[in-house]
């Protein structure tokens, strides 16, 4: 598979409120980058207009260098909140993003059974989204993000409503999953252990609005990585002192505003 | 209470106010019987006539053109709510125009529209159709128009970032959205849809539940108005469980749906 590389460069506002800055940020081909920010700082913002849901006032983003218009169809979404449609099964979930691509049911219902087994789900083909915990709904979305083999992966705090155990085992099923084809990742989130553990590139954010990127981080830590031991490395601390003191600042600057 | 205890103490209830009625009708200690009788007959005669509507199968007629009013009605008022629901969910500025119309005409009484229903449609099943239709429809309508609208923004941008055209996003998305929306009041819908057939034929017709009620009033046969409030009342019962057994088929999604079976 070949990956070019996501352009991003862009400024994004609502109404009068300026959510984001001007933010310049490339993800190169196979690589994993996670932004971390303060509450409210727009992360979600950013990836929203990657992935064409909305429209940037300033700037633009480019996907495989074409600029993006309407929904970026190269590109896999994982939602924070449940977007899992409530009134189709598990394996009508998986398999209907391959439909409406012009699969024939049959092939896709065979795939999709496929895929709800790499995500660990087998036997729960015939659940519906209520029937399953947070965890395994989560997994559900990652095997229909992924089975339409979208080129660039786009993540917004996926694993944020989850408990911290299922969070951490998560963690190592995208990992895994990821690792076959290693496409290019925008990993939003506000937990820092978790960018660290799974990114090759940690891009700090500024506290909202006109939010910027304040600092990069490369995240030096060797691949394939098992998502709960990499924490325990005295390298995985020494990145997290230093990215926590950038990030610190502007957790406290929302703080200060607030109160 | 277990199951068995709980159906004892519903017989007993129906029991003690049978036993009460017969007391009343029989001997002279709530009044004079034959005023009892009067007014309220008594529950051998309503049984027996009850009895003699099946054996003679006069009440089958009756019971059929009802059916027939109220599938009518409901079918043809769920078609056009839903039709309208999405016309206007998909056109919020047609919809402003139309809301204070939409408004005004769910708001008036519609039995004082069954005189004009009898002059446009005659005295046959379809000027109670139409009134079980004003009924239907605005149910329908409203819900339908609020399932479209109420739809969930995550579950439609996924929907979009799954590759989803129009026609796609309707069929995944909306329309599943806006039928759970539908089949919530599928229960009042059916309701009013038999509301409107039977008020209809007491107003004005020449079959049917309604006009088995009426006529006997109009005689003075209390026995015979009783006896056509009980067929109707079962006949209710009946089309509810109906209901309830579609309603539980087609939201087993619904985690609501699923705890009841």
């Amino acid at each position: 598979m070949e990956l070019a590389g996501v352009g991003v460069a862009f400024g994004a506002g609502q109404n009068a409120f300026r959510a984001v800055g001007r933010v310049d940020l490339a993800v190169a081909p196979h690589e994993f980058v996670a932004i971390v920010g303060p509450t409210g700082c727009g992360k979600s913002t950013l990836l929203n207009v990657v992935a064409g849901l909305l429209a940037p006032v300033e700037g633009e983003a480019r996907v495989f260098g074409r600029p993006v218009r309407g929904v970026t169809r190269e590109a896999g979404y994982l939602f924070q909140q449940d977007a899992l449609m409530p009134w189709k099964t598990a394996l009508d979930n998986v398999a209907v993003a391959l439909e409406v691509g012009g699969v024939a049911r049959a092939a896709a219902l065979a795939r999709a059974r496929d895929w709800l087994a790499r995500v660990g789900l087998s036997g729960f083909e015939a659940r519906y989204p209520h029937q399953l915990s947070g965890g395994q709904k989560k997994r559900v979305a990652l095997a229909q993000m992924l089975i339409r083999d979208p080129k660039i992966l786009l993540m917004d705090e996926p694993f944020g409503p989850l408990d911290a155990q299922t969070r951490a085992l998560m963690g190592d099923v995208l990992l895994d999953l990821w690792s076959a084809d290693r496409k290019a990742v925008l990993f939003v989130t506000h937990d820092l252990e978790e960018a660290i553990a799974l990114a090759d590139r940690v891009v700090v954010m500024s506290a909202g609005p006109a939010a910027r990127l304040v600092s990069q981080h490369v995240v030096d830590l060797p691949r394939p990585r098992d998502a709960n031991e990499v924490r325990l490395e005295p390298r995985f601390h020494a990145l997290q002192k230093a990215i926590w003191e950038d990030l610190r600042a502007e957790v406290l600057k929302t703080y200060g505003r607030a109160s | 209470m277990s199951r068995g205890a709980l159906l004892g103490w519903r017989l007993a209830v129906a029991a003690i106010l049978i036993a009460l009625w017969h007391i009343a009708a029989n001997t002279t200690l709530f009044g004079d019987p034959k005023t009892v009788r009067f007014f309220f007959s008594t529950p051998g005669d309503v049984a027996a006539r009850v009895w003699n509507f099946f054996a003679t199968g006069s009440i089958w007629k009756h019971l059929w053109i009802t059916l027939q009013e109220t599938v009518l009605a409901f079918v043809i008022g769920s078609a056009a709510g839903i039709l309208i629901g999405f016309a206007f969910a998909m056109a919020p500025r047609v919809a402003a125009v139309f809301d204070p119309y939409l408004k005004m005409a769910n708001a008036l009484p519609r039995v004082v529209l069954a005189p004009i229903f009898m002059l446009w449609f005659g005295l046959g099943v379809w000027s109670k159709v139409a009134l079980g239709f004003t009924l239907v429809f605005f149910i329908v309508f409203f819900n339908v128009y609020q399932g479209v609208k109420e739809t969930s923004p995550v579950i439609l941008a996924n929907a979009r970032m799954l590759g989803m055209n129009g026609w796609q996003l309707f069929r995944h998305v909306y329309w599943p959205s806006a039928m759970s929306w539908m089949f919530s009041s599928l229960h009042s819908s059916v309701g009013f849809a038999l509301v409107g057939a039977v008020v209809g034929e007491y107003l004005g017709a020449a079959a049917g539940l309604g006009y088995l009620i009426h006529e006997a009033e109009g005689v003075f046969d209390v026995t015979g108005v009783f006896a056509g409030m009980f067929v109707l009342a079962v006949f209710v019962i009946l089309i509810d469980q109906i209901v309830t057994f579609a309603e539980n088929r087609l939201l087993v999604w619904r985690p609501e749906a699923a705890q009841r079976q």
